[in-house]
């Protein structure tokens, strides 16, 4: 980590970290504390005195029934995005694997989604599917489906997702095609020598060696629809309808500057950042050591 | 190539382009609906081929009053605070970065571990988990509606410091050992060999935070009250929410393109470094 010949010690290397430091001292640790701080205050209802209460915050969310339907709907959620996207990228990278000439051209097609926003990725969906004028209702009319979105709950959810998995396409792809290229080929021709089609060769060699790929992405794609699909989300439902499409990170900021409620929105904010801890560390403890079969 | 299977082959053609068609679904039908007067864009079902309206939406979109009725900055402005944030962002992150893998893997001194950790800890605290102190803070700061406000709390980066890190523990130690021999100052070695040494590695950092800070939106959204301030990608979700009283589908759709435009532009002109940096940061 140090290598070994370096510089003399002098007030050098402080200046050099310092801006750094300073940066997360002030908007990064600080906040978090505070945070924490105030996950153990109640306000009162015109904001006029706060009183010290431990965790009677995290106490009130242990028994709200609202809390534990958002966390379980947070959970579907990232799972159906995560499955939903790993296994397109997955089954197109297969294919474009297989194809020798314009599989480049294929992936430039195909990665461009990670550079559009989150909230313009809501924005293009909600248009796509708007139940006046978008272009699937429409289309789901002629087999006799009605799709509204702001009104039905399931179908608001399995918009987010789709949207969500959409913007997710992309990255997936890439490490998945980066994972089969590197499969080595004498492992594949010695089965195909041995008389293995290609399904059974991508079931039995190709899916095991690009299992830490998989795991890998798992967590970044937690990670992803846990946090990064704030913007999906506002554009798309705001939550709703009736809360159907809060997920955590959604519910933290409603709470916190539409509900105000600043003690219960920082007990929430204490939670997600456990969570986040938690998905860090297994990402380094097992990812950095590659999950090898 | 493993075995001849003609069949096999096009069917992959079939499914990739098939993939590629429905990955691209979304940003055809916004492209076409930027390209079709207002009218044409009330009528169900809207068109999936492109009209010849592009450049009368181009120009109000861009120069124009926009959104007719609402009351944002025009786009150009806010295509200009979006740079402006998406640069300081980037080369902040990068330049604070750089100097403090630098100090880390070249220098001995006391609190040396605890500077890595106290960097390594903001990697678990995203914006999200930490929005209303974060936002407190920036308020007392009187960092409200600038840019400095918009890109300051993000730049401290615990993935660009040890990717730094990580490249400077490469470059071989005799380099450091002849640039001392020769008289280098720290920031000399600094400037003239690790810089150079690590430059394909900072620009694909940069397409990667480039995209990152072009695309934030929690955050502008919660510091920036004022019209001025606004960026591209918020921008879309006011539009949004104004298009319920009197829907401009061809200038929402216009704006959204315009806003995803750059980030695509580079991610595509410099794939080669955007899938560097991409698998650098994460792995």
């Amino acid at each position: 980590m140090l290598k070994r010949v370096h510089f003399p010690t002098s007030v050098l290397p402080y200046l050099l970290v310092a801006p750094q430091i300073i940066v997360t001292l002030i908007f990064f640790i600080w906040p978090a504390s505070q945070a924490m701080y105030q996950s153990m205050l109640i306000e009162d209802a015109f904001g006029l005195s706060t009183e010290f209460v431990w965790f009677e915050n995290f106490q009130i969310l242990a028994e709200d029934k609202h809390y534990y339907d958002t966390f379980w709907r947070t959970i579907i959620f990232s799972v159906c995005v995560a499955f939903l996207s790993m296994s397109v990228a997955l089954f197109l990278a297969g294919f474009a694997e297989r194809v020798v000439r314009g599989a480049m051209t294929y992936r430039t097609m195909l990665i461009w989604p990670y550079a559009v926003a989150p909230v313009l990725a809501g924005a293009l969906w909600v248009f796509m599917f708007n139940p006046t004028l978008g272009i699937f209702p429409y289309l789901l009319e002629f087999i006799g489906y009605n799709w509204n979105h702001y009104l039905n709950g399931h179908q608001a959810m399995l918009l987010v997702i789709l949207a969500a998995a959409w913007k997710q396409v992309a990255y997936n792809f890439l490490f998945y095609l980066a994972a089969m290229q590197s499969i080595p080929k004498s492992v594949i021709e010695a089965s195909a020598i041995d008389g293995a089609g290609p399904v059974l060769r991508f079931r039995t060699i190709v899916l095991p060696l690009v299992s830490p790929t998989t795991f890998f992405l798992l967590v970044i794609n937690a990670v992803y629809a846990f946090f990064d699909t704030f913007g999906i989300i506002h554009a798309v439902t705001q939550g709703g309808p009736a809360g159907a499409t809060t997920i955590l990170v959604y519910k933290v900021f409603n709470d916190g500057f539409v509900g105000l409620d600043l003690g219960g929105s920082a007990a929430q904010s204490v939670i997600l950042m456990i969570l986040v801890i938690s998905m860090t560390v297994i990402q380094f403890r097992y990812v950095e050591k590659k999950v090898d079969y | 190539m493993v075995e001849n299977r003609p069949l096999l082959s096009v069917i992959s053609h079939l499914i990739l382009i098939f993939g590629v068609a429905l990955i691209a679904l979304p940003i055809w039908i916004t492209f076409v609906a930027a390209t079709h007067d207002e009218a044409r864009m009330l009528q169900a079902p809207i068109p999936m081929l492109p009209g010849g309206y592009f450049w009368e939406n181009f120009k109000q979109t861009l120069f124009g009053s926009g959104l007719s009725g609402t009351e944002i900055a025009p786009v150009w402005r806010m295509l200009g605070n979006s740079l402006a944030m998406a640069l300081m962002i980037s080369l902040g992150k990068i330049s604070i970065s750089l100097i403090s893998a630098f100090a880390i893997v070249y220098f001995k001194f006391p609190f040396r571990m605890g500077f890595f950790w106290l960097i390594f800890i903001t990697l678990m605290l995203p914006v999200e988990v930490r929005i209303m102190p974060t936002f407190q803070v920036v308020a007392n700061l009187g960092m409200l509606n600038s840019y400095w406000g918009l890109s300051i709390p993000l730049i401290a980066s615990a993935t660009a410091t040890f990717m730094f890190r990580q490249v400077f523990l490469t470059i071989p130690d005799e380099m450091l050992e002849s640039a001392r021999i020769d008289g280098a100052s720290p920031m000399r070695f600094f400037w003239d060999i690790l810089i150079p040494l690590s430059r394909t590695n900072i620009a694909a950092l940069f397409v990667i935070l480039f995209i990152y800070g072009w695309n934030q939106y929690l955050w502008p959204l919660l510091i920036t009250t004022d019209a001025d301030m606004t960026t591209i990608v918020m921008s879309i979700k006011q539009m949004l929410e104004a298009s319920e009283q009197s829907p401009q589908w061809n200038i929402i759709m216009m704006t959204a393109l315009l806003a995803m435009i750059p980030p695509i532009f580079v991610v595509i002109s410099m794939q080669k470094l955007f899938v560097q940096g991409l698998t650098e940061t994460d792995k």
